[in-house]
């Protein structure tokens, strides 16, 4: 187990190199000179330019910037500084934490409501219930974000405050602490919710035909325990790739949802980095998001040998 | 207060001339979009204490049907019983409650089924799920519980049991998975043990040592067993009477001598002469012309008549009741007698 980690690990160093160069390469693509546009309308003096050129080492061949980078991340946990001088870490910390927040409280959402809802419906198969919950999921994969966003800000975080006067979920931003994450992680987690509700009432309703539940049926258990004991572990199985798979996608994919809510998180700051061109800050930021993938998927495959014991690692 | 077994039904005896289990007139039918299936059609047959039935039929027979029905573990729906009775010990198990019938099930008729691997729960260890039944049936602590397991798993003859006890069912061979499967469904010393299929899944040398094994336990509990199977060689050692299924009916039972002397149905007759012989190698193997019947479609009058060598025109379009030939006996076909002498000339 132990030595299964660190393999994995060091697999993921390849994985991290090939993703922070093709960010680097793509961004060093891009037309434009940030030199230039750091003076805004004003032509800079050519002599100036010249050396704060060669201070970013922009005169040097693609290869040997990148080696600048990569050397201070990998030996110094160093990820540079942006053309005003400030260190790019400083730039990710806070941001990093709200976008973190928000993921976590999708995710924590699309467990409770995606799994709660599947298990529902696998239990109460081809009834009302299962054909209301199936209906709205659908409902829910067709919307786009953007939709769902503003309506539920709306309705939820402005008129359901003038009807009733409790200031239950904020508009925006994130002054009211874990609240303020209540609408936008829904938001966020929407889609997935969906996903998950439907993966999960395929995957138990496929467990509750299985040869081992007949047998545990057989055995004069209770239904209740032969499901919740015997069918519920063999279930989740399946889920949990998706869990983990979707906390890279919730972390990299919430720009727009931060947008609509107002949220200082990774996802602005990596469109208006874009927008800047301020290529250190976009791989900077990019190289921690595949971090966090690797590390999820890592702990994923760890939980399926927790599960199920018919993996073991070597 | 929670109602146990013993207050469902009787414990020991009590029993006076009724059988321990008895299938009276049993129906089933599947209802399916494609139509109602018809996959059990009046089925009526009884066990004794230390009694083996031996139930012999081809797939779709509904030999395992009318056993999941006597567990009542079948999916209801799309199954339904239209009618018949299912008497455990003179009480009817479709008229108890649910949970009263899971008080039957596991605790005095138990089962056990033909593929031991996809039966067992791969995430729990066999023993937990063996241990299972008397933590929740008996209230055990899970260390006595466990005990028991061992025990169980010694008694079954799974070397090194104490050890073993915390492997999980992937890490056994075949026999001895069904082996943790008959552990665990004679846990609780059950009154009637059905065995669907049991060795199907296993080898030729296995089958036997697992046939052994159930035949040993049954002699020591004294037990009712109904063996479901498809295999001739299997019942002839163990069995003491025989029912053969055919299209959701019995079409013959008798006393398992009776029926490898002389069949009295042109169905068992087929299966028998089915069975390779080694004073006849060489030769090419006999073959029930034609296919098992559409459940959804059954044929007119007898089931088996589109593939029956002894037919006459009678048999399309009059179903045969099962005609008794002796009191332990019983043929469901017009022409019983035909095919009995045919036999014996």
């Amino acid at each position: 187990m132990g030595r299964y980690v660190i393999r994995r690990l060091i697999q993921a160093i390849p994985v991290l190199l090939g993703a922070t160069l093709l960010i680097f390469c793509i961004v060093f693509a891009l037309p434009g000179d940030p030199i230039a546009s750091l003076f805004g309308d004003k032509r800079p003096d050519p002599a100036i330019a010249e050396v704060l050129r060669e201070q970013y080492h922009l005169n040097d061949p693609l290869l040997l910037q990148y080696w600048y980078y990569i050397s201070g991340v990998l030996f110094r946990g160093d990820f540079g500084v942006n053309f005003a001088d400030v260190p790019v870490s400083q730039i990710m910390a806070g941001k990093f934490q709200i976008t973190l927040n928000l993921a976590l409280t999708a995710l924590v959402m699309e467990a409770v409501i995606g799994v709660g809802l599947g298990l529902w419906a696998a239990l109460r198969r081809g009834k009302a219930t299962d054909t209301v919950i199936l209906a709205a999921t659908l409902l829910l994969i067709s919307v786009p974000t953007l939709v769902t966003g503003f309506v539920l800000q709306l309705v939820l975080g402005v008129k359901l405050k003038q009807w009733t006067g409790a200031d239950i979920f904020p508009v925006a931003g994130t002054f009211a602490g874990w609240r303020s994450y209540l609408l936008p992680g829904f938001v966020l987690a929407g889609v997935s919710i969906a996903y998950l509700t439907r993966l999960t009432r395929t995957s138990l309703a496929e467990t509750l035909r299985s040869d081992y539940i007949r047998t545990a049926t057989a055995k004069g258990l209770s239904r209740r325990r032969v499901v919740g004991r015997h069918a519920l572990r063999n279930a989740l199985i399946p889920l949990i790739t998706f869990l983990g798979a979707d906390l890279g996608q919730l972390m990299g994919g919430a720009v727009i949802t931060e947008t609509i809510f107002n949220l200082q998180g990774i996802g602005n700051q990596l469109f208006m980095s874009v927008y800047l061109r301020e290529q250190p800050v976009v791989v900077g930021i990019i190289t921690v998001l595949v971090l966090i993938y690797i590390l999820a998927n890592l702990v994923v495959d760890l939980l399926y040998a927790v599960l199920d014991p018919r993996i073991r690692y070597e | 207060m929670k109602k146990t077994s013993a207050d469902v039904l009787p414990a020991e005896g009590g029993l006076g001339d009724a059988p321990l289990l008895a299938v009276d007139n049993l129906h089933v039918e599947f209802h399916t979009r494609a139509g109602v299936v018809r996959a059990v059609n009046g089925v009526s047959y009884t066990v004794g204490p230390g009694e083996t039935l031996a139930v012999l039929g081809e797939s779709g027979s509904g030999k395992s049907v009318t056993a999941q029905a006597i567990m009542g573990i079948l999916d209801m729906p799309p199954a339904v019983i239209p009618q018949g009775e299912i008497r455990f010990k003179g009480t009817d198990l479709l008229k108890l409650s649910e949970h009263d019938r899971t008080q039957v099930r596991g605790q005095r008729i138990a089962m056990i089924f033909q593929d031991a691997l996809s039966a067992l729960n791969p995430v729990f260890t066999v023993g937990w799920q063996i241990s299972e039944m008397f933590r929740v049936h008996r209230g055990m602590s899970k260390s006595d519980a466990m005990k028991k397991a061992v025990e169980l798993m010694d008694r079954v003859r799974i070397p090194a049991a104490k050890q073993r006890v915390h492997d999980y069912p992937h890490q056994f061979s075949g026999g001895m998975r069904q082996r943790i499967m008959i552990a665990m469904s004679i846990a609780l010393d059950p009154e009637v043990l059905i065995a669907d299929e049991p060795t199907t899944a296993l080898d030729v040398t296995v089958q036997a040592q697992i046939m052994e094994l159930l035949a040993e336990l049954q002699r020591e509990s004294q037990m009712g067993l109904i063996l479901i199977t498809h295999d001739l060689g299997v019942v002839a050692d163990v069995a003491d009477k025989i029912a053969v299924m055919y299209g959701g009916r019995i079409v013959e039972n008798a006393p398992v001598y009776d029926i490898y002397r002389a069949p009295a149905h042109p169905y068992t007759k087929g299966l028998l002469d089915s069975i390779p012989r080694v004073d006849q190698k060489g030769h090419e193997l006999y073959a029930i012309k034609g296919l098992p019947p559409n459940l959804l479609d059954l044929p007119t009058g007898c089931a088996f008549h589109p593939r029956c060598p002894f037919r006459q025109e009678n048999c399309v379009t009059d179903a045969p009741p099962l005609y008794e030939i002796s009191g332990t006996r019983g043929s469901a076909c017009h022409y019983w007698r035909e095919v009995l002498d045919g036999e014996r000339r």
